[in-house]
């Protein structure tokens, strides 16, 4: 059917990113249980970000949509980092 | 009958429902943004009364629920999979195993939240006003968002029966499955924040 332009993602594929991702949680939960300081936050949130690129790219088929909405997808969390970015510097200049 | 009359023009365009619905998980994606962006500044003011609060949540129960989520999200892609494969039966089941897990994480968080409402500790209580600000902060921020995004869940539950009762019916079928697919994007959405939400509010120290 000309409609339908999902592509089928085998039960075979999606198990394997849901070990991946649940082994990605033991690590966040293993990584803030030592103390690294700052580090936490940051290996905790670009484990979350690369937990999330699963989600969104496998079981969200971004991987196999147009360009169009994976360039859109892309644009809301660039327009997020900025709007963090610009609120971030103005307290830090206050 | 004519061959003409049986192939009738259908009004149907499912690319368009797609990126409305992505549309639309935009809105929601900036409206929890926004929130994890008052979280950050409040966490960057109040580093220590942020993380001693934090210490006060079950790392177990946060650490289940995620594995929850991440299996639902799973059984519901898989559920997606069945459907195009003209699987209605796996398709059932995959659906009813995502609902089983949806409740399941909202009984969990009622127990959460039970425990905190015991000790006094919920928006408005008498105990609220008298704690510093951090940790004011910090709970209200955790009520809210944790709230709001059980909100989700639960409207992400109601859009999935539909799509149950629409599979059953056979009104969802292998040639048109987009109510399923965009159901499935929308828990996929309730997944993805919890992503953050639990390493943010129960984890970083």
């Amino acid at each position: 059917m000309a409609n339908n332009t999902t592509h089928t993602i085998e039960y075979r594929t999606l198990s394997k990113i849901l070990l991946v991702l649940l082994f990605l949680t033991f690590v966040t939960i293993g990584v803030t249980s030592f103390h690294l300081g700052p580090f936490t936050v940051t290996v905790a949130l670009l484990i979350a970000g690369l937990k999330s690129f699963l989600v969104l790219s496998n079981f969200m088929h971004l991987k196999y949509e147009s360009l169009l909405l994976r360039i859109l997808v892309a644009m809301v969390f660039v327009l997020f980092v900025v709007i963090v970015l610009i609120t971030f510097i103005d307290y830090a200049y206050r | 009958m004519s061959e003409k009359a049986i192939h009738v023009e259908e009004h149907r365009d499912d690319e368009a429902s797609k990126l409305g619905m992505w549309l639309f998980i935009f809105t929601e994606l900036l409206l929890f943004g926004g929130l994890f962006l008052v979280y950050s500044i409040f966490r960057a003011q109040y580093p220590t009364e942020f993380h001693q609060s934090s210490l006060e949540l079950s790392v177990t129960i946060g650490a289940i629920n995620t594995v929850v989520l991440l299996f639902s999200s799973m059984t519901v892609a898989m559920a997606l999979t069945a459907i195009q494969k003209n699987d209605q039966k796996r398709a059932l089941i995959f659906i009813g195993i995502t609902l089983f897990c949806a409740a399941a994480f909202l009984f969990n968080k009622y127990f959460e939240w039970g425990h905190k409402i015991e000790h006094g500790l919920y928006p408005g209580s008498d105990l609220m006003p008298l704690l510093d600000r951090g940790h004011l902060l910090y709970f209200s921020l955790y009520f809210f968002m944790t709230g709001l995004h059980a909100l989700h869940i639960i409207i992400g539950m109601t859009l999935l029966i539909v799509c149950y009762f629409k599979v059953k019916s056979k009104n969802i079928n292998d040639h048109d499955y987009v109510l399923l697919e965009n159901g499935a994007l929308y828990w996929h959405l309730v997944d993805l924040i919890w992503i953050f939400l639990f390493p943010l509010m129960y984890l970083i120290s």
